[in-house]
């Protein structure tokens, strides 16, 4: 083992602390190529990544940088250098640390390309900026290790594809450098490890004490949850009496519109003025920057949050957490319990609290998953070529580059191993004319291939233009909300724009945990006043919606074979009893499909336990091949479980509807046109370069000059179906909002086998659907009549109609 | 004034406008987004913006699909084949710049040069096309016709009878999206952008409800020309 030396031993020894056997095993291995560590949250992870570094900075002198640290927060860097720096100068190392985000000011990023620090703490996109100087060499020149911290979170999505292959030009340019992934629990740390490793070396975990198993329960509540909804509104009154009865509480939720009203209703009930605050992605930063600053001084005791204090930034103080709503994923539920108690050797306490009477059944497999130590998780998928499109103008950007050398490169990382030369060619080729089956652009290639055979940009202009569109986050249909004043009013957050759309003046919502009465749109910008009312007209606004994972899907259906359910709550277990009573529950190897009328329309209820992205996917499909039949459907309505379609005929015969043959076919032939499809075509044509969300001058031109990316779709769509970036859509399509994936999932678990039941009215299962927010109308030849008529209406209002004659 | 009539020009084409009177002319505003102006078999159109690809990646931008030329240039025509005009007349902006005309790929520049030669064509010039284009047609700052003057950018002082583009403008109603739409009130008309690949101003942007009177009508485009109060 790597001795420590005498500064540092000695601080540890003056702190009467002793080092983790995972600290010790990461100095043991800190000449390893790559070594993934997995530890609770609070277990010095941080500590285990930077020792090695410490040691050898002690011992001999480095010149220029030395360690690199990634996370996938700005605040996490901006934390780290503070709680680095502390210990660095107490133990008299010479060690510069620096950090370097999207928030720091231009002239120290120049200081810190000519003249790097021994440390520098940054974010994927800031790093793949740096790669894509012309001087990238000489800043890195001598750089040995790169710690990657929350490795899981980043390897969920495109930001951890878009560091990895900025790690493999770095690898290139320092074939010395060490890699290091810190990771909370995960289902499987050896596709971790395989993602963070140079493909193909081994990849060493390095596995610390999980500490003792969390304390975890269902919380109970007076009052049973409702039938439906994601309020928890009835569960205040308890969860108020577990904020007095601990010091601080985390308090998380799935969505912020759900946190937003759970803060709001949690404020009028809270009559001892407890200091409670919110916390999310949509607030403004500085907002979000005083609840942080509130959490370190312990002056808070509840903050209601979401994903966004899932990572990252350690307060002790916190000793429960609360999850309300079903937790949708094992997971995320274990990494967030982990952030009760982060004291090592404490066990974690956290509550759950079902939001509706089903999610009762979803927590309870939840706990039971979480007491099996089952956790969910897919398989990777390979790496999305549009980061990888996005990679070869970066690399453009730095110089020159031989095409056998990147795709080598390119290979070396893990989630792009099984790249074919063929799909690197035609992403290369993409990025030089843009791919087109129709070749008008060979005088003007943005990448052009000289006579020695290296690609570089035609124009060094592009440069300026790609650096200025580096990334991988979607947040261009983001609108920033403010208060409506003479000169600018307090920025409060931000809204997504399709929200915006459906607001009209005088309309109110909840945002920041206040009231507010949108006014107008003004160059990008909702201007709204406060509003003295208690109860917003428009309650939601829309936001990420997580899908309950497969695995825990199986679970469920798993929990609803039981015989009885004895550790479920009398309210919960007499109701899957109705249910088994005048129907049957849902099983695994088949779809139950239940259709009866109710309030004069036909209903069918298709229980597909595909997560709701899916479910709501097949809503889209089964409905369109219904209105092909002659069905007449109306609408519908999905949830994790289920999907709800109403209809002016009854479904007799189901079997064609959930054809796999049929539906792939929907797929590609209808849902193509789709707007959840336009969604995921931008997003991949934005990351890989097409459409520029920033340009030159942009500002000034006005929003006349762009145009909608649905115009490229289209176009793309009728004149090159095989363009390189529908097929792109087409991959996205298999998850996130489509979710196809879980969909030819599903038709494989049920493999036709329907068990459809005629009943006289609404099952007990079936009942909670129609109180679903969300319902889905199907847009037939009646949205254009519609149209027509509301402008006839407002021409008859307005007077104009009798003017014009 | 007049300002509109009941029947809709087109619809035993298949096609439906919307008819209206500006400054004692009667003229149609159509679904796709052109003027027709019936008794001097006009079919007037703005903000092409042909060439616009080739001009954002000559500039050292991204490469969009290469096809917005074609895609433009083939409504237009079966917009001819439909009416029949006897003159063409373009507000303006025709081309995304002078050197993109130059540089229009080979069969949509034939195309257009047949288009060109074969009735009368008047090209406004634009902002972004001030000067001569080699397309044939006869190339002007603004033209009067009858009690119309057309020009590219409408002025603040202009006499009524106005018929300009340039602003792209766009407007929604409360269900669907936001579509281009034509402007109009007692002084003038200003047409949305027909070329594919253009965006739009929303009709509530200053720059627009500072030219419109109080009382102007949104006309928005679609499979039917729906006219509407402007939305501000």
């Amino acid at each position: 083992m790597t001795s420590l030396p005498a500064q540092i031993s000695g601080w540890f020894e003056t702190k009467g602390w002793t080092i983790h056997p995972h600290q010790a095993e990461m100095l043991a291995r800190a000449q390893d190529p790559s070594t993934l560590l997995i530890a609770p949250t609070g277990g010095g992870k941080t500590m285990a990544g930077f020792l090695p570094t410490l040691a050898e900075l002690a011992t001999d002198g480095h010149e220029g940088l030395h360690t690199l640290y990634v996370s996938p927060l700005k605040a996490l860097a901006a934390d780290i250098k503070r709680n680095l720096t502390g210990p660095v100068a107490e133990m008299g190392l010479p060690i510069c640390i620096d950090d370097r985000t999207g928030d720091t000011p231009q002239s120290r990023r120049k200081r810190q390309r000519a003249d790097p620090p021994h440390i520098l703490l940054t974010t994927p996109e800031s790093l793949a900026l740096m790669v894509s100087y012309e001087d990238a060499a000489r800043t890195f020149r001598g750089l040995k290790r790169i710690v990657i911290d929350e490795i899981h979170a980043l390897a969920e999505s495109k930001r951890g594809d878009q560091l990895m292959l900025a790690l493999a030009r770095l690898q290139s340019l320092c074939p010395d450098l060490c890699r290091v992934g810190l990771s909370a629990t995960v289902d499987d740390p050896e596709q971790i490890g395989r993602y963070l490793a140079r493909h193909p070396d081994p990849c060493h975990i390095v596995q610390a004490d999980p500490g003792p198993a969390p304390d975890i329960a269902m919380l109970e509540t007076a009052e049973a949850p409702p039938w439906a909804g994601g309020g928890a509104a009835y569960a205040i009154p308890s969860v108020l009496e577990q904020i007095r009865a601990h010091q601080t509480t985390l308090i998380f939720h799935n969505t912020r519109a759900q946190a937003e009203i759970f803060f709001h209703n949690l404020w009028l009930a809270n009559e001892d003025a407890l200091p409670i605050a919110i916390h999310h992605g949509s607030l403004d930063r500085e907002q979000r920057a005083r609840v942080e600053a509130a959490m370190v001084t312990k002056a808070l005791r509840a903050v209601v949050c979401t994903g966004s204090l899932d990572l990252g930034i350690d307060w002790g103080n916190v000793d429960l957490v609360i999850q309300i709503g079903a937790p949708k994923n094992v997971k995320r539920l274990v990494q967030r319990i982990g952030r009760a108690n982060h004291r090592y050797n404490a066990p974690s306490k956290a509550l759950l609290v079902p939001a509706n009477r089903f999610e009762v059944v979803e927590c309870q497999a939840a706990l039971k998953a979480v007491q099996e130590g089952r956790l969910d998780g897919d398989p990777r998928p390979p790496g999305p070529r549009d980061v990888l499109c996005q990679h070869i103008l970066i690399t453009a950007c730095a110089g020159p580059f031989d095409a056998d050398t990147l795709f080598a490169e390119i290979t070396s990382t893990g989630a792009y191993s099984e790249l074919s030369r063929a799909e690197f060619d035609a992403c290369l080729n993409f990025c030089a004319t843009g791919g087109y089956a129709l070749r008008a652009y060979d005088q003007w290639q943005r990448l052009l291939q000289r006579p020695d055979g290296l690609w570089q940009l035609r124009d060094p202009r592009s440069a300026a233009r790609i650096r200025m569109n580096i990334g991988t986050i979607q947040d261009a249909d983001l609108l920033k909300v403010r208060m409506k004043r003479s000169r600018g009013g307090k920025p409060l957050g931000e809204v997504e724009e399709a929200f915006a759309a459906t607001l009209t003046p005088g309309d109110t919502f909840l945002i920041g945990g206040q009231i507010v009465r949108y006014e107008s749109l003004r160059e990008m910008t909702v201007e709204v006043s406060r509003d003295k009312g208690r109860k917003p007209k428009i309650a939601v606004f829309s936001g990420t919606k997580f899908a309950t994972s497969t695995q825990l899907s199986q679970g469920i259906l798993d929990l609803l074979a039981q015989d009885t359910w004895p550790d479920l709550p009398a309210h919960t277990a007499d109701w899957l009893a109705l249910q088994r009573e005048v129907s049957e529950l849902p099983r695994a190897g088949q779809m139950l499909i239940e259709t009866f009328p109710h309030q004069g329309r036909e209903h069918a209820c298709l229980y597909g336990f595909a997560g709701r992205n899916a479910q709501q996917t097949l809503g889209l499909l089964v409905t369109k091949r219904m209105e092909e039949l002659g069905l007449d459907p109306l609408g519908f309505v999905a949830t994790d479980y289920a999907t709800l379609i109403w209809s002016l005929s009854e479904v007799k015969d189901p079997a064609p509807l959930l054809d796999g043959d049929a539906l792939r076919d929907g797929l590609d032939r209808w849902l193509a046109g789709n707007a959840v499809m336009k969604r995921a075509f931008r997003a991949s044509a934005t990351i890989a370069g097409l459409i520029e969300r920033n340009t030159p001058g942009n500002r000034k031109s006005g929003r006349q000059a762009t145009f909608s990316s649905d115009i490229l779709y289209d176009t793309l769509r009728k004149y090159d179906p095989d363009h390189l970036l529908l097929e792109i859509t087409r991959d996205e399509a298999m998850s996130g909002l489509v979710d196809f994936a879980r969909i030819e999932e599903m038709t494989q678990r049920i493999r036709g086998r329907l068990s459809l039941r005629r009943l006289s009215r609404i099952s007990p299962l079936a009942a909670p659907l129609l109180l679903e927010m969300g319902k889905v109308p199907i847009q037939g030849a009646g949205a254009e009549k519609l149209m027509q008529q509301e402008a006839a209406e407002l021409m008859r209002a307005s007077g104009l109609e009798t003017l014009a004659q | 004034m007049r300002l509109a009539g009941g029947r809709k020009y087109g619809d035993h084409l298949g096609m439906s406008g919307y008819d209206f009177t500006l400054a004692g002319t009667r003229l149609t505003a159509l679904g796709s987004g052109a003027l027709w102006w019936a008794a001097q078999r006009l079919l007037c159109v703005s903000d092409l913006h042909l060439g616009k690809s080739e001009r954002q990646l000559r500039r050292g931008g991204s490469a969009l699909p290469p096809y917005e030329t074609h895609d433009t240039l083939q409504r237009l025509s079966t917009l001819i084949d439909q009416f029949a005009p006897d003159t063409i007349l373009c507000l303006g902006d025709s081309f995304d710049d002078l050197a993109a005309a130059e540089a229009l790929p080979d069969p949509e520049a034939k195309d257009l040069r047949q288009m060109v030669a074969a009735r009368d064509w008047i090209w406004i010039e634009g902002n972004h096309d001030p000067g001569a284009t080699g397309f044939g047609g006869q190339a002007c700052d603004e033209i009067a016709i009858g009690a119309l003057t057309f020009r590219h950018i409408a002025r603040g002082d202009a006499a009524p009878g106005e018929v300009s583009g340039h602003y792209h403008p766009k407007a929604r109603l409360s269900r669907g999206s936001a579509r281009p739409a034509f402007l109009l009130d007692q002084t003038r008309l200003i047409l949305p952008a027909f070329g594919t690949y253009t965006g739009g101003l929303r009709s509530s942007d200053p720059a627009l409800t500072g030219l419109m009177a109080p009382q102007a009508l949104a006309i928005l485009t679609g499979p039917t020309a729906l006219p509407c109060p402007m939305p501000r």
